[in-house]
């Protein structure tokens, strides 16, 4: 039952640790703006001004289009290729860097949109691309893991619902009794209740150990990998607030686990069945 | 303190239990409820504690009519009455003290009276000091006299018993019925079945007969004295 309760917990925890990562690379979102061939130096300098000037935007850099060659040439390795062009393909480019204020989705198509309008410029492109494939597979992530937590919920409450139920079957001569006795209803489900809640809270203290264990076990390998790559990613553990939350939900399933069984199972526990 | 009027106790759709029964108990009454096996006693019993209800007529206990009482009423009303059965129905999985307890448990008194008043019930049925013990350690005649203990311990004003002597031998029996009397005696209301005629002639009081569910003498309160 801990491993039940632990499961969704931890892929949450990995869940809101690579939204930590796209976060974090949304603030790198930037844009280039590609110039039309015939647009002169001139031209382009007073782009970069108006473009700069712009509330939006951060930072502007002018990569002239003989540096751009000059560049393409050592990186491509084509360099005997390009000697056979009689001119520049290249044209010269703006690199675009948003205000942080800008940098939401809209934000960034919004200012797409504007340079897009202007005369000289060719053609815009923004490195989105596989940051919004990331945001879908994290979205879709959470989706799973709230529809594997319902799932494993509900296993904890079948499972606490079916000890208690042995607990009730156990104790029946004594329910009988209680009832006989003027005990209400409510005084002799009372103690079944608090069964149940307890086991949720055993559940919910074991699920908080496993996760703080598994962490301390991966997060060796995981800083080591993240090193590699040059990532600050972190898996985050489970905060005070985190770790209150889990137990309390664990008690409030157990409980409502331990009420179904109750419903089902002992209010039809009835004296009329003596003698 | 118990009163029926016309009642009739059908279990099934043609099984009938009880039919037009017509009967009054006073405060202080003690009397026998006898008949065959399958008379419909039991069934009696039942309707009193609200274990039942009755198909048709009216059943009042303590002044309260209880053909339309809330099941969440129902433990209110228990609490006024004690039960005894021929099985006793006590708990081994606890001492005589606790099981005497139970009836105060569920009102939620406190320890100190619920020690005072269990002692108390013990000393009257000569227990006292087997108050420790687990009922399976007593002999019938002393479980039973725990169930009684258990059944008067918050002082109900009516005591119903339920074959109260069925698996004892005749002296036992006639200590268990003294027992009665003197409750009975202090003003609570008692009302015994059982099928043990000698004992009942013995006793020489009033008593209801039922005889295939129609209550055939008792009814009235001249008729069996
Ligand atoms: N819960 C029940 N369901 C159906 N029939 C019942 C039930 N309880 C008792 N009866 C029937 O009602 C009749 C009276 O039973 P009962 O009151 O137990 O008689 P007694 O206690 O006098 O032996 C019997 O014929 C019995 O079979
Ligand atoms: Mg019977």
């Amino acid at each position: 039952m801990g491993v039940a309760l632990a499961l969704p917990v931890a892929l949450l925890l990995v869940l809101m640790s690579l939204e930590g990562v796209s976060a974090g690379w949304e603030s790198g979102a930037r844009v280039t703006a590609y110039l039309k061939l015939d647009v002169g130096v001139d031209e382009a300098r007073g782009l970069l001004q108006e473009i700069e000037s712009d509330s939006r935007i951060s930072e502007v850099e002018l990569v002239e289009r003989d540096q751009a060659l000059a560049e393409f040439r050592i990186s491509s390795g084509l360099d005997e290729a390009l000697d056979f062009l009689q001119e520049n393909p290249l044209p010269h480019t703006l690199l675009i860097t948003p205000e942080d204020s800008a940098r939401t989705e809209a934000g960034v198509e919004g200012l797409v949109r504007y340079i897009q309008k202007m005369d000289s410029v060719e053609r815009v492109q923004v490195d989105l691309g596989w940051l919004q494939r990331l945001n879908a597979i994290t979205e879709m992530l959470s989706r799973a893991v709230w529809a594997l937590s319902v799932l494993l919920a509900a296993a904890v409450v079948l499972v606490i619902g079916n000890t208690v139920r042995l607990a009730i079957e156990n104790r029946r001569d004594e329910i009988l009794v209680a009832k006989l006795v003027g005990g209400t209803d409510s005084f002799v489900r009372r103690p079944f209740l608090y069964t149940g809640a307890w086991f949720g809270l055993g559940g919910g203290v074991v699920a908080f150990i496993l996760l703080e264990l598994s962490l301390w076990w991966l997060n060796g390998p995981i800083e080591r990998l993240a090193g590699l790559y040059r990532s600050d990613f972190s898996l985050a553990g489970l905060s005070f607030d985190g770790a209150f939350a889990l137990i309390i939900v664990a008690m409030v399933l157990g409980w409502l686990g331990a009420w179904v069984a109750v419903k089902r199972h002992m209010d039809d526990i009835d004296p009329g069945e003596i003698a | 303190m118990i009163e029926f009027r016309q009642v009739t106790k059908r279990y099934d759709s043609d099984h009938t239990a009880l039919r037009q029964v017509n009967f009054a108990l006073d405060r202080g009454e003690l009397a026998f409820l006898t008949g065959h096996s399958g008379a419909g006693k039991s069934t009696l019993l039942k309707l009193v504690m609200v274990m039942e209800r009755p198909s048709a007529g009216e059943v009042v206990v303590g002044g309260q009519l209880l053909n339309r009482l809330p099941r969440r009423q129902i433990p209110y009303i228990r609490r006024h009455i004690g039960v005894v059965f021929q099985n006793h129905q006590l708990l081994f999985d606890r001492t005589v003290f606790d099981n005497v307890a139970m009836p105060l448990e569920v009102t939620g008194a406190s320890p100190s009276d619920i020690g005072r008043r269990v002692r108390a019930a013990l000393d009257k049925v000569g227990l006292l000091s087997k108050e420790k013990m687990n009922p399976m350690q007593l002999s019938g005649g002393e479980q039973q006299r725990v169930g009684i203990a258990r059944a008067v311990v918050n002082k109900p004003p009516l005591l119903l018993a339920d074959e109260p002597t069925g698996n004892l031998d005749p002296e036992l029996s006639a200590d268990i019925m003294n027992l009665f009397g003197q409750f009975s005696q202090v003003g609570v209301t008692v009302l015994i079945a059982t099928h043990d005629i000698a004992l009942v002639n013995e006793m020489n009081r009033r008593t209801l007969t039922l005889d295939h569910g129609r209550l055939v003498a008792g009814g009235s309160p001249l008729m069996g004295v």
